[in-house]
């Protein structure tokens, strides 16, 4: 298995692997990344690969790329068993749990249409971080866990 | 209280909302005192959305603290229309005054500008989201008829969008009061708000029905349900008939029962209750004027110091 596991999710020589990813939100972590593959990033993805801890998961392999704090912020909201593994010539020098933040600031739109967050005003979005979700600082909308991936400001 | 802008009913403790309700008893007992309170001292009034009565209420509140209004007059008219950030025109009218009321249409548009200025700010209604001072004035009258512990609330009608509805609830959980809320499942309470009264430990219950809960209740606080939020007025006039109360209706109520209202009422307050001991509406509509001198005195006095 562990072969062909190499196959789908081939090594990196310089990057970051996040690995424990929930399965089925691959997608939804290169999107936090602002990857859609236009600007020629090396990426692999494996969805659904079996795993002792998760049953299933996801796992995203970056080449060339080591994550922003407030990136690896939104990612655990999303996937919080994951884990970031950064790699320097192709051993792995240092892993992390993710950690769940207080607050995530400029990376979640507010669904809420009529936020003042979606008016054209200097500020920038800001969620105070819920067991089951995160909140809008402005106007306390909820979103839960399972809506934050959709409303990712990505462009 | 503790903090120099009121945004939420949620930042409201038991000892702000007393020391305000206190403060407006004493105005109520004895205006004359607080004429001159506030004399030389200027309330900027931004009103993005129309409300006469709020404002009204606001401008006769700092006039009789001794104190002057200004106001930047309806939008149509204003820079904003000339696409200025409420940022920026916040930071401007703060220039001209000691504190600032600010009405918009959107949510946390308060939350937003207290971002900005530096004097006090109240928010005077952000959207659907919140309306505390509405709420300081409503919890000045339930204290007055029914009190305010070991209170038994319906809070019926528009429960979603209703902002006078979210801070209502919110800030009566600092006190012993078991809240039910009866209103068309499309317009029950939103999310946030449900998760803040049950964060809270609050006792409430959700109902469709009034007559389920009627004769219990110490206070029936109504909203109107505005036509507007239905696509489809046969929608409309199904459900809004089912949240109109007469005095027909109220036979089935306590003999003490004040029924609340923040108004405009449209129909779902029948004018035949008006002459009953239950009607509280208007003594409601004229405690804003105490308990926003109260609410502005404190605020100002705090700016001071
Ligand atoms: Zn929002």
């Amino acid at each position: 298995m562990t072969d062909d596991h190499q196959l789908r999710v081939s090594k990196i020589q310089n990057g970051t692997v996040i690995d424990h990813v929930a399965a089925g939100q691959a997608l939804n972590v290169l999107a936090i990344l602002g990857i859609d593959g236009t600007s020629g990033e090396a990426v692999s993805v494996g969805m659904n690969v079996p795993s002792d801890r998760l049953g299933r998961k996801d796992i995203v392999k970056v080449e060339g790329r080591e994550l922003s704090q407030s990136e690896v912020d939104v990612i655990s909201l999303i996937a919080p068993a994951a884990s970031i593994n950064i790699v320097r010539d192709y051993d792995v020098i240092e892993k992390n749990r993710v950690v769940r933040p207080d607050v995530v600031t400029g990376i979640i739109s507010c669904p809420n249409r009529n936020c003042i967050t979606n008016a054209d005003e200097p500020i920038t979005s800001r969620f105070t971080v819920l067991s089951d979700g995160v909140r809008c600082d402005y106007c306390e909308s909820i979103v839960r866990e399972d809506e934050v991936a959709a409303n990712l400001d990505v462009n | 209280m503790r903090q120099d802008h009121l945004i939420s009913a949620a930042h409201l403790s038991r000892e702000d909302i007393e020391a305000v309700l206190d403060r407006a008893a004493e105005i109520d007992d004895d205006t004359a005192a607080f004429r001159q309170r506030h004399a030389g001292k200027v309330l900027g009034l931004c009103f993005f959305e129309p409300s006469t009565r709020t404002r009204m209420s606001f401008d006769t509140a700092m006039k009789r603290l001794g104190g002057q209004t200004v106001d930047m007059g309806p939008v149509e008219s204003s820079s904003v229309k000339k696409g200025e950030t409420l940022a920026d025109t916040v930071r401007v009218v703060e220039g001209y005054a000691d504190a600032l009321v600010l009405r918009h249409p959107s949510e946390g548009a308060a939350t937003m500008a207290a971002e900005f200025v530096d004097v006090p700010l109240v928010n005077a209604g952000d959207g659907a989201g919140q309306h505390p001072s509405q709420t300081l004035l409503d919890l000045y009258t339930i204290r007055e008829n029914a009190g305010l512990d070991d209170l038994t609330i319906g809070i019926m009608g528009d429960l979603k969008y209703g902002r006078t509805v979210h801070s209502l609830a919110e800030a009566l959980t600092n006190f012993d009061a078991s809240q039910h809320f009866i209103s068309p499942e499309s317009l029950r309470l939103p999310r946030n708000v449900r998760y803040d009264l049950h964060a809270s430990g609050a006792q409430v219950k959700e109902h469709t029905e009034l007559d389920e809960v009627l004769p219990e209740l110490d206070v029936l606080y109504v909203t109107r349900i505005q036509r507007e939020r239905f696509p489809d007025e046969n929608e409309y006039r199904k459900v809004a008939g089912q949240y109109q109360i007469d005095a027909e209706t109220l036979k089935a109520a306590s003999d003490d029962l004040t029924v609340m209202h923040p108004l405009p009422r449209v129909d779902e307050i029948s004018p035949d209750i008006d002459d009953t001991d239950h009607a509280t509406y208007f003594e409601q509509a004229h405690n804003g004027i105490p308990v926003r001198m109260a609410l502005l005195d404190i605020l100002l006095s705090q700016a001071d110091d």
